[in-house]
């Protein structure tokens, strides 16, 4: 296999892991924000169901939830899988997964806003609503962003646990040509190609922190 | 005119019982009361009630004889809807101890914020007197400073003017000036004075007693969630009728 065609491989991997990243913080950034609001809430059985989820998430393996999701639509209900479905899969265990994460870190968040804040805009007529999205959200946001970013960094490493169900993310590909082609350079490409990939965003999110600097 | 008037106000804490046991206060346009009291004795309780923070077991609130809560068959507190009580907060401000200015936006934001998107007003207007309620409050230098950047003086300032952006018939202030260093409490004693002087209608709860007997028409000392006195800030001060008031009032002097 020359080098252009490992390359192109291991782009397409790359790709993936890319993909994988993005979309699962696209769906759990928010999902983490409503599964935390009903952890807060006062209506018991939703407080109990997303302690519970919480609880589950974050107490079994990443790579078992995986199984479960891939597999589970067949086991449990003889769907056949389709193979589009490996893709998707990963996307909504590792959104589900996460969003317990985040939501933690919301909430911890949340609760650390000192009661004068909600005071002081209830007294200026903000309603509910307007309150946490105008005064409390944003400076959770820059409270929380530091434990963000150790998920987030975490989640890059994770996307490689997609090749337990055999989705050609960036570490499957550079596995398959390690053991095709007896050599060491593609672990090499694919070492790098996560190290940038943290650095990247390491450097973004750093620049999140720096932006919201502005206030104490 | 009567501006506001708590009537009969009762509450408990599931952990305190009767912090305010029956208290009634009213307030005319352009007058200012004085608040005084000894540590646990209900004064902020009592703003809280006043400003809908708290919910008051039973009682009347009325602001320009609008009807904000009242009792109802069995002697509990009923409130106004909630579309009422928002309109009912725009005719009050509160001022707290600690400021609670929103540290995210900067100084003339914090001011405006509420008009704006609370209020509805014009934005080029409520900016221009955001502006000018600065220049009043000796900050017109500010308007782009985040609070962190201002000493407790300055951010009590600010929230002053925050309260006042929002056009209100009156003024609750809970000791303004206790969070701060002393050296700063005479500025917004200075700014209090000023606003006494344009006849804004104030209830103050304060442990500065010379100054409440100096800017405040009449003192209402609270020991133990009930009024135990009332009457000209002068005569309160110099003539104390109560014993409860002339020990509290010696405790101070001392
Ligand atoms: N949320 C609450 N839950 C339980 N008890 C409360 C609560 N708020 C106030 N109290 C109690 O009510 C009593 C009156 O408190 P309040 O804060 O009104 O006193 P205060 O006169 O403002 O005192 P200070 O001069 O120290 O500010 C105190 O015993 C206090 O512990
Ligand atoms: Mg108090």
């Amino acid at each position: 296999m020359s080098i252009s065609v490992m390359l192109s491989k291991l782009g397409e991997g790359m790709i993936t892991s890319v993909l994988i990243f993005t979309l699962t913080l696209l769906f759990s950034l928010p999902l983490g924000l409503i599964v935390a609001l009903a952890r807060m809430s006062k209506n018991i059985i939703l407080k109990n169901f997303t302690r519970i989820y919480i609880s589950i998430m974050r107490g079994t393996p990443l790579m078992l939830q995986l199984l479960v999701v891939y597999f589970g639509p067949y086991y449990l209900f003889g769907i056949s899988i389709s193979s589009g479905y490996r893709f998707w899969a990963v996307i909504l265990a590792f959104s589900i997964n996460y969003a317990a994460y985040f939501a933690e870190i919301y909430r911890g968040g949340i609760e650390s806003m000192p009661l004068g804040q909600y005071e002081a805009a209830r007294v200026l007529g903000y309603s509910e609503s307007q309150t946490f999205m105008k005064i409390i959200l944003p400076q959770v946001i820059k409270r929380i962003i530091p434990a963000i970013t150790n998920e987030v960094i975490t989640l890059i490493k994770d996307t490689s646990l997609a090749f337990s169900i055999a989705v050609t993310e960036m570490f499957t590909v550079a596995k398959a040509i390690a053991s095709s082609e007896k050599t060491m350079v593609s672990y090499v490409a694919a070492g790098i190609f996560y190290y940038v990939f943290n650095f990247v965003v390491a450097v973004v999110m750093e620049s999140i922190e720096k932006k919201l600097d502005y206030y104490r | 005119m009567e501006i506001f008037s708590i009537k009969n106000a009762k509450k408990s804490f599931e952990n305190n019982l009767d912090v305010l046991q029956d208290i009634s206060i009213s307030v005319a346009k352009g007058e200012v009361a004085a608040i005084i009291g000894p540590s646990g004795s209900g004064k902020s309780t009592l703003l809280r009630c006043a400003t809908l923070l708290e919910k008051m077991d039973s009682g009347e609130l009325y602001y320009s004889g609008e009807k904000a809560a009242w009792n109802n068959e069995a002697g509990k507190t009923v409130y106004a809807s909630p579309e009422k009580l928002r309109q009912i907060k725009s005719k009050f401000g509160l001022v707290f101890q600690n400021f609670n200015l929103f540290p995210h936006y900067s100084v003339l934001k914090n001011i405006t914020d509420a008009p704006i998107s609370i209020q509805k007003r014009k934005k080029d207007e409520v900016i221009q007197e955001g502006l000018v309620l600065l220049e009043k409050m000796g900050l017109s230098d500010k308007a782009d400073a985040y609070p962190f950047q201002l000493s407790g003086g300055q951010q009590q300032r600010v929230s002053i003017a925050r309260a006042l952006a929002m056009k209100p018939d009156i003024l609750f202030f809970d000791e303004p000036t206790s969070a701060l260093d002393p050296e700063l409490t005479g500025e917004i004693l200075r700014v209090i004075r000023s606003l006494a002087a344009e006849h804004m209608t104030m209830v103050i709860v304060t442990h500065e007693i010379e100054f409440a007997r100096n800017v405040a028409d009449r003192i209402i000392f609270i020991a133990g969630g009930v009024i135990v006195e009332e009457g000209n800030a002068e005569s309160l001060i110099s003539d104390p009728q109560n014993d409860r008031t002339k020990a509290f009032l010696n405790r101070l002097q001392r």
